[in-house]
């Protein structure tokens, strides 16, 4: 990759972003994550170590958790985006009014994509045991060490919907 | 008796004027630890302000990082003035040089030192004033009024006003001198766990943390520092880089070469294309250089840190004499959070976004960088995706500072995870050598101990403090002590990592004294009660900690406990372990956490502290080791510096004990006992005694591996 590119028209991709068609001209091998943070300015989806091991980036596509920092933008496709900003119209999916309940957050930057894995999770599993638990979300890293509450709030999401 | 809170000379109260009519209380205090000598002009650092509406705001001037202070410190105020807790709000304050007295957030003192009783005699003013308007009003006496949440009612009459129905009365009279304070007693709001202000925002992504600042024409870079510790960009080509599509700008910087891009991913593919040249490349050492480096100078004395009676001699007369080393690995903070910083340098002032634990440092540093008076550097300080002591330097801001003012634009520094992994200030690798002796009676009677680790702070008498935390200051009788610091030099840079020395101390000295115990055919928790008779507090913590685990009760086969305690930033913590080895892993099933932390404000954040901080320092004993390699740091994502993640989550059992004490610490004082805890149940288990973190399984599977 030399300076061949540069003048070339950047490619144009158009994405289906909480239920909106988003148009954005970035490189192909673009990370979702930077195309919905700093191009689309959809900031609640977090970066937290660029290669897929922490899941602070958690968003769904078609409904399945995917880590957006290493999914490029030209993957995408016609698949349907969703961000936490996504969840719900009105912040009151049974994760986000379980998460309030339960006092999950300490500081708060790796909650987005806790709630994306954990509503992953519920779409396909509507109670899951904590083995369930334990696979779905043991990719994603609480620095603060919620996680116990965590695991509260899900079952709790799971009981009364 | 009710507190009567004399205002001490320099702290005082006044009226300010609010838009709308409403009541503005500024709290004069005096500053702790502020850098102004005692003639440094008074500066207002509390701000309380009630609207006609009912709205209180309360300004906070503490970095919250998830210890919850944005909760905490409005919890205070609302109570003395008995807020209805729904209709508080919190405003976080810009950093300013003096305003708001020191605004660093570190060491477990946004309550415990800043705040307590100035946001108290706040709230205690704002409400006399209140019920002083009433009085007015009505024409009835103060003393036939009460208030609750948010209202004023005269009980007699079964007439009641709103505090926004009453504040623009309340501002034109006078503030009370002595406002009246609550009995501990008598407390409604402190002590339990109201909502936290923050949470619906963070569970719905519109909570805007330092990478989330957004301005106008931003654009967004990537900084690549030199990989040795000490070395320097000599030259670099920015030919492949500039290449990029999305790349704007390649500039050196002072701490490396910024890649500025339309957005981050550009900026990431642009540092990747960077040749770099470096220079200054001297420091070559491994880690192990560094501890045969240590061990070498643990064979001299240190400066003396702290001498009770004559060690040699109760060491030379003890019935049993141990001896051990132990070592502890340099460690990184990794935050969520990757340090980033947003900047704008204009011709005449910088406006900084910064998550940081330090906005007056960063506002003096973007003001030199920028070339402006500190007026014109304004900080807004952003919520902090974890802080752990890294963000109280301020290496980040003056790399979006820099960088903003060599490309005249707005700019958002984001480091990746691998240059945060590798250019942090480490918690200081040590060395640690202790020699202990028990009497004919099974008691401890002497120990010394020689501790060699690079300082983070100057100290006093060539003792860095914090290297000896925790040690030097046991709350352990020892008839016989004396404690030394071998200060180590070399290229690594180390920093504050939460809880600071008494995290790697702890599980060096409380797994010593467990060591003592064994050998003298003692009980471990027995042992230490011997220890902590002159100490209540520690010795009910102790106790409690022992009952609340069944201390000595039977365990199911493969099990064993480990206890051990720390006193810390004015807090009391004991935690126990309960632990087995399952398939070749250490597994910590149920930690039993006892905290004496005085005062408590939300108990909600208070226990999430307690189980947070055995998160920490479980991720840290069982998995954290930063190692050197030719002067670099080896590790550089989570694949090789993992953590605790929830599938080796414990149950953890916190229990805090009720007091009416001065607030101690709370977000460190839980980390430093769960390495030893663990180590010492590890211990009963096989046998075997580990000295070094952090702790491996294969070191214990010779017994035990079911």
């Amino acid at each position: 990759m030399f300076i061949s590119s540069q003048r070339m028209p950047m490619p144009s991709y158009t994405l289906r972003v909480n239920g909106a068609a988003r148009q954005v001209e970035v490189e192909a091998d673009t990370r979702l994550l930077w195309v919905l943070r700093d191009v689309l300015g959809l900031t609640g989806t977090k970066f937290g170590c660029g290669v897929a091991q922490c899941g602070a980036c958690t968003v769904h596509l078609d409904g399945t958790a995917v880590r957006s920092c290493t999914t490029q933008v030209s993957q995408v496709g016609a698949r349907a985006i969703t961000t936490i900003e996504g969840l719900s119209p009105d912040g009151a999916h049974s994760l986000q009014r379980a998460w309030i309940a339960e006092d999950v957050p300490q500081c708060g930057y790796c909650q987005s994509g806790q709630i994306m894995s954990a509503a992953a999770l519920l779409a396909r599993k509507a109670n899951p045991v904590d083995a369930d638990i334990d696979e779905a979300m043991r990719g994603n890293i609480c620095r603060c060490g919620t996680y116990d509450r965590i695991r509260s709030a899900i079952h709790r999401a799971a009981r009364e919907g | 008796m009710t507190t009567s809170s004399s205002l001490d000379r320099r702290e005082f109260i006044t009226l300010g004027a609010v838009a709308g009519g409403g009541l503005l209380l500024a709290i004069y205090a005096p500053r702790v630890g502020g850098q102004g000598g005692a003639e440094a002009p008074l500066q207002p650092n509390v701000f309380l302000r009630i609207d006609p509406s009912g709205v209180v705001t309360i300004t906070v001037a503490r970095s919250d990082m998830g210890q919850g202070v944005r909760t905490a410190l409005p919890m205070i105020v609302a109570e003395e003035l008995d807020a209805d807790w729904g209709s508080v709000r919190v405003v976080q304050a810009d950093a300013h040089p003096d305003q708001f007295g020191r605004m660093m957030t570190v060491g477990s003192t946004s309550v415990r030192n800043g705040a307590w009783m100035p946001l108290r005699r706040a709230g205690a003013a704002a409400r006399a004033m209140l019920i002083a308007a009433a009085a007015t009003k009505w024409g009835v006496a103060a003393a036939s009024l009460r208030t609750e949440r948010g209202v004023v009612t005269h009980e007699a009459t079964g007439r009641r006003a709103t505090y926004g129905e009453l504040v623009a009365v309340a501002a034109t009279l006078a503030v009370p001198e002595t406002p009246v304070l609550k009995e501990a007693s008598a407390f409604r709001l402190i002590g339990t766990s109201p909502p936290q202000l923050d949470t619906p925002d963070k569970v719905t992504g519109r909570a805007a943390y330092g990478m989330d600042a957004r301005v106008p024409g931003m654009l967004f870079a990537m900084v690549v520092h030199p990989p040795v510790f000490g070395s320097s960009v000599k030259s670099f080509d920015a030919t492949r880089a500039k290449a990029v599509p999305g790349v704007r700008h390649v500039v050196k910087i002072s701490q490396g070469v910024a890649v500025v891009a339309d957005h981050t991913w550009a900026a990431i593919k642009g540092a990747r294309a960077l040749d770099i040249v470096y220079e200054n490349m001297e420091f070559t050492a491994s880690s192990a250089d560094i501890f045969r480096s240590f061990a070498r100078q643990a064979e001299q004395p240190g400066a003396e840190a702290r001498r009770v009676g004559d060690a040699a001699a109760g060491l030379a007369s003890a019935a049993k004499r141990l001896q051990a080393t132990y070592e502890a690995p340099y460690l990184a903070h990794a935050t969520m959070e990757p340090m980033n910083c947003t900047a704008h340098v204009r011709a005449d002032s910088v406006e900084v976004w910064a998550p940081t634990q330090n906005p007056q440092g960063a506002q003096s540093l973007a003001a030199r960088l920028a070339g402006v008076p500190v007026e014109k550097s304004t900080v807004h300080v952003q919520l902090l995706g974890c802080g752990w002591g890294r963000r109280g330097s301020t290496d980040y801001v003056q790399d979006a500072v820099e960088t903003s003012k060599a490309v005249g634009a707005p700019v958002q520094v984001v480091w990746t995870r691998e240059e945060d992994m590798q250019h942090d200030f480490y918690r200081p690798a040590s060395h640690v050598r202790l020699d202990g002796g028990v009497d004919a009676a099974g008691r401890l009677s002497a120990m010394t101990v020689r501790v060699v680790a690079q300082a983070i702070s100057g100290g006093r008498g060539g003792v860095d403090g914090n290297a000896v935390a925790s040690i030097a200051d046991t709350p352990y009788a020892i008839p016989h002590y004396l404690v030394e610091y071998g200060r180590a030099e070399n290229a690594v840079p180390v920093g504050y990592w939460r809880s600071v020395g008494p995290s790697q101390n702890t599980f060096i000295f409380e797994s010593f004294i467990d060591e003592l115990a064994h050998a003298a055919g003692r009980d471990a928790v027995e042992f230490r009660r011997t220890l902590l008779a002159h100490e209540p507090r520690m010795l009910h913590v102790l106790n409690q900690a022992a009952e609340h685990s069944k201390w000595g009760s039977p365990l199911p086969a493969g099990r064993a406990r480990g206890i051990a305690l720390v006193e810390d930033k004015g807090g009391r913590v004991a935690e126990v372990a309960e632990v087995s080895l399952e398939r070749g892993k250490i597994r910590v099933h149920r930690v039993t956490v006892v905290a004496d932390c005085g005062q408590i404000i939300h108990a909600g954040i208070v226990r999430g502290q307690m189980s947070g901080a055995v998160v920490a320092g479980l991720s840290a004993a069982l998995y954290g080791e930063i190692t050197i390699e030719n002067g670099r740091v080896k590790q550089s994502n989570f694949r090789d510096y993992d953590m605790l993640r929830i599938d080796g989550m414990p149950e953890v059992d916190v229990h805090i004990i009720k007091s009416a004490e001065e607030p101690g610490g709370v977000g460190e004082p839980g980390v430093p006992p769960i390495a030893a805890a663990v180590a010492n149940a590890l211990f009963t288990l096989t046998g075997v005694r580990a000295r070094k973190l952090p702790l491996r399984a294969e070191t214990f599977t010779a017994v035990g591996d079911g």
